[in-house]
């Protein structure tokens, strides 16, 4: 397996042009900045020269003295002031004008990510830039075992098996797993012919028991004091928000300590695309369809993680592949939070069957739709509230991500706006609800009224290391 | 006889690069990279610094050993070949040694060209090619006062800078009226030359040599005046290293030519780097360009073809680029920048001299001195077309910057 590199990135939309990025670089590093911020075609927009820390550096390869070299551990391109003669031939190597000359030394400078903690990042005051650090993930958990079958038969572009296949990377070999109808079963999880898909016991509940079928397996465990063991479900939001929703408010509500992950991929999927509870106001579904009578769906979607909040639960959050580094970080919680109480995560998949997206377009979607604030990052627990884990601020039109997807394709300018106009209530809502938030506790308690039946006490350490994995 | 199924003969950017790409798609065919040096790998551009002591001989070094086990490439240093069979898909060696290869790679360099001056052969001159002419001339200069470059190209000029930084009293005779010649136009050059004059070296442009007669070195030239010196260097270009394929079966004309994925005309053997005549991006006929950058693409894509990567793009053609330091001072170039006829030019001498060429709002080249530009952005605003009538009068007044802007769009 290849090595994969956190990166600098630089969200166009975001920037103001304060130039804060350069003043802090050139403080950190000494002489002229290594980032540049310069003004954009249009009025108030901005664009950036910086180095791409390139797969392929035309520096590295032009250089005549060695004096430039890709890192292999980090993939920053190093450079090397003994080395280097100064002949300036890098700069015609890149294309960016990410090594350029330093006019205060006449020599070439570049961006060397500050050892992993970019100074222009930590003083970007919009979140223009970032510092993503997906690439560490790739290679912390690409090497861990895959605990699911090669060839999941999923649709081209579906990041449903990229959320199954790092989940359980993560979670490990210590999990009972269901997997109830729906895509995620549908691509082989499951298996055939008696083999199962997944090298963790699993099981295919009814679309409607799912949540009581854990809470059964989780007492029984808890009762031969098997308390290492995470009890799970990866769930669509059909068998979440509707037909199983009986089960898992009720799981919620008696404080069951299950890992509760439902991927939410707006409507029914695998059967033919019908609308479920969470497909969004306007989508076109095979049921909500668009023609001289329906412009698809007339109702908004419920927000399910937000339902959820309101049963208490000891850990509630959302999260999008788009931003790796929130969903493992959010993993680790939810997990921890399992074996105290109820953990909900709710996770966007957008499908590129259903949607009529591109197949290489889902993880762009998955962003846009994050930026758009029609999918607000967020994560609550029942004694710290609810926080927001990306900034709603600054947030995209709406408009930029339903156009990026086919089932809203037919949306009329009135449709548009009552989209838009139900993001900014929802985010307006989550504010509220943000800012309502209780300090944190000095200690974490355990859930009120939980009537789970205690068993040998796991420490706290230990499930930390569980959830580590 | 020892065979390998790729077999790189040369060992500086071009063959080094080739190794890279049939690495990435092809990690065990047996491998074998000849070269007439003695040396591990290192870039001709590097000798002027080890000339002047900035770098030296174990400093240059551009892979070591490990790599080569690393890779599994044998590395076989001084393997000067000789000729090659392509029909038996064999090449031999000085030593005798007969290789034979499924794929090979001509990337043998180039060599300095030796004017056919009266008396030249009767002194002892220096070139300035390989490390050992690198370590010869260092020494020479140790011992000398004086000295003659004849050529003011890149070579004779960082030379020239070298040995008068080292105290010696430095003459450069230079044909053309002009120094380097089709980098840079005649405003940008005279500052060039300036500097030159002003650290005490004598330029002698537009002059000819006659005649070298020894043992001192004099070196008389056209008009007439003789310059004597203790130590000359001969620095009128280079040609690319051919001879040892006559009679192969290879095209030839100033190089080897090569079509647009660095094949050569015989089956199985593809050419890079400064031996290979590859298109021109401005004319589109085969041209030599013996810089760094072209020898780059050029091993890369001839390294995919030998391996058979799909992925594989045809050359661009290449652009002439010059990135010029002289008495701590920048001389920058790429493209058709000393363009006149047919195009646009805008020039300034504000904080330093520029002049940006321009043919239909598209630019086809830049040059400057004392300003320093981003040579990679220019170079593929030029390459990629790009047109610039939305942006010109931006371009225009802040060319840095508006590169900068175009390739930040350009990328998203």
């Amino acid at each position: 397996m290849g090595a994969a590199f956190d990166s600098i990135t630089f969200k166009a939309s975001l920037c103001d042009g304060c130039g804060d990025c350069m003043t802090s670089c050139s403080e950190a590093k000494g002489g002229e900045a290594r980032l540049s911020i310069v003004p954009g075609a249009k009025a108030g927009a901005f664009e950036l020269a910086i180095c791409r820390q390139c797969g392929d550096p035309k520096c590295v390869q032009v250089c005549p003295s060695g004096a430039l070299d890709k890192h292999a551990g980090s993939g920053v391109i190093g450079w090397a002031s003994d080395k280097c003669v100064d002949c300036l031939l890098c700069t015609a190597g890149c294309a960016y004008g990410g090594i350029a000359v330093d006019a205060s030394v006449s020599r070439v400078a570049k961006c060397d990510q500050c050892e992993g903690d970019p100074a222009c990042v930590k003083s970007c005051p919009t979140g223009a830039l970032e510092f993503r650090k997906a690439g560490s993930i790739f290679n912390e958990y690409g090497g861990k075992e895959d605990l699911f079958v090669p060839g999941l038969s999923g649709c081209q572009g579906c990041n449903s098996e990229l959320i199954m296949r790092h989940a359980m990377r993560k979670i490990g070999r210590n999990a009972v797993l269901a997997t109830p109808p729906g895509c995620i079963p549908g691509m082989g999880s499951v298996g055939y012919n008696g083999k199962t898909g997944t090298k963790v016991p699993v099981f295919h509940p009814l679309l409607t028991n799912t949540a009581s079928m854990l809470s059964g397996i989780r007492r029984y465990y808890d009762k031969v004091g098997r308390k290492d063991i995470v009890v799970m479900a990866l769930a669509g939001d059909g068998g979440t928000a509707d037909c199983g929703f009986h089960a898992v408010s009720g799981a919620a509500e008696r404080g069951e300590k299950i890992l509760y992950v439902c991927v939410d991929n707006e409507g029914y999927m695998n059967t033919g695309m019908q609308r479920s509870g969470t497909t969004p106001y306007g989508s076109w579904t095979s049921t909500t369809p668009v023609g001289e009578h329906m412009q698809g769906k007339t109702q908004d979607a419920k927000n399910l993680p937000m339902i959820m909040t309101a049963h208490r639960c000891r850990y509630v959050a959302t999260a999008s592949t788009g931003y790796m580094e929130d969903l493992y970080e959010k993993l680790d919680r939810a997990i921890e939070a399992s074996f105290e109480g109820f953990a909900y995560l709710h996770i966007y998949s957008p499908c590129p069957t259903g949607w009529r997206i591109p197949s290489s377009k889902v993880i762009d979607a998955c962003r846009m739709s994050v930026d758009s604030n029609f999918n607000p990052l967020w994560e609550y627990t029942n004694s710290t509230g609810l926080r927001f884990t990306r900034s709603p601020d600054n947030a995209l039109p709406v408009a930029a991500y339903v156009k990026m997807i086919g089932k809203y394709r037919h949306l009329s300018p009135d449709q548009l706006a009552h989209i838009q106009a139900k993001v900014d209530e929802q985010v307006a809502l989550l504010k509220l609800m943000a800012a309502e938030a209780p300090p944190p506790p000095a200690a974490h308690r355990a859930p009120a009224g939980s009537s789970t039946p205690a068993g040998a006490d796991l420490s706290q350490s230990a499930r930390r290391e569980i959830a580590r994995n | 006889m020892p065979e390998a199924k790729y077999l790189l003969v040369g060992s500086s950017h071009a063959a080094l690069e080739a190794l890279r790409a049939i690495r990435l798609h092809d990690p065990d065919g047996s491998m074998a990279m000849l070269t007439r040096d003695a040396a591990l790998p290192y870039s001709p551009t590097i000798l002027p610094y080890v000339v002047s002591g900035r770098s030296a001989p174990d400093k240059v070094l551009l892979r070591d050993p490990g790599f080569f086990a690393a890779n599994n490439c044998a590395y076989v240093p001084n393997a000067r070949a000789v000729s090659l069979d392509t029909k038996a898909k064999a090449v031999s060696l000085e030593t005798g040694e007969v290789w034979r290869y499924q794929s090979l790679l001509i990337a043998t360099g180039a060599a300095p060209v030796i004017p056919p001056v009266k008396g030249l052969d009767g002194v002892g001159y220096h070139v300035l090619r390989t490390l050992a002419d690198a370590q010869g001339l260092r020494s020479a200069m140790g011992a000398a006062k004086s000295a003659v470059v004849l050529g003011a190209g890149l070579v004779g000029l960082h030379a020239a800078e070298n040995l008068a930084e080292a105290g010696l009293k430095v003459s450069v005779v230079e044909m053309q009226t002009h120094v380097l010649p089709g980098y840079f136009d005649a405003k940008a050059s005279d500052r060039i030359e300036s500097a030159f004059t002003q650290h005490g070296v004598e330029l002698r442009l537009g002059r000819k040599v006659v005649e070298v007669a020894g043992p001192d070195c004099r070196v008389t030239l056209d008009d007439g005046s003789v310059i004597a010196a203790d130590l000359l260097l001969v620095a009128t270009g280079v040609r690319p290293v051919t001879d040892w394929l006559e009679g192969s079966g290879i095209s030839l004309d100033k190089g080897v030519l090569v079509d647009d994925l660095m094949r050569t005309n015989a089956d199985g053997v593809w050419a890079a780097g400064d031996v290979a005549q590859a298109t021109d991006f401005h004319s589109g006929s085969q041209a030599l360009i013996g810089i760094i950058p072209t020898a780059v693409e050029q091993g890369k894509i001839a390294g995919q073809g030998m391996a058979g990567d799909p992925y594989r793009k045809e050359y661009p053609g290449g652009l002439a680029v010059n990135t010029y330091r002289f008495f701590g001072r920048v001389a920058l170039s790429i493209g058709r920048a000393t363009a006149t006829e047919a195009v646009e030019t805008v020039e300034s001498e504000e904080g330093g001299y520029r002049r940006l060429v321009l043919e239909g709002n598209r630019l086809v080249g830049v040059a400057s001195v004392d300003q320093p530009f981003d040579v990679g952005i220019m170079g593929e605003l030029i390459r990629r077309r790009i047109d610039l009538s939305q942006c010109k009068d931006a371009f225009l007044a802040r060319p840095v910057e508006t590169g900068r802007r175009l390739m930040s769009e350009q990328w998203r």
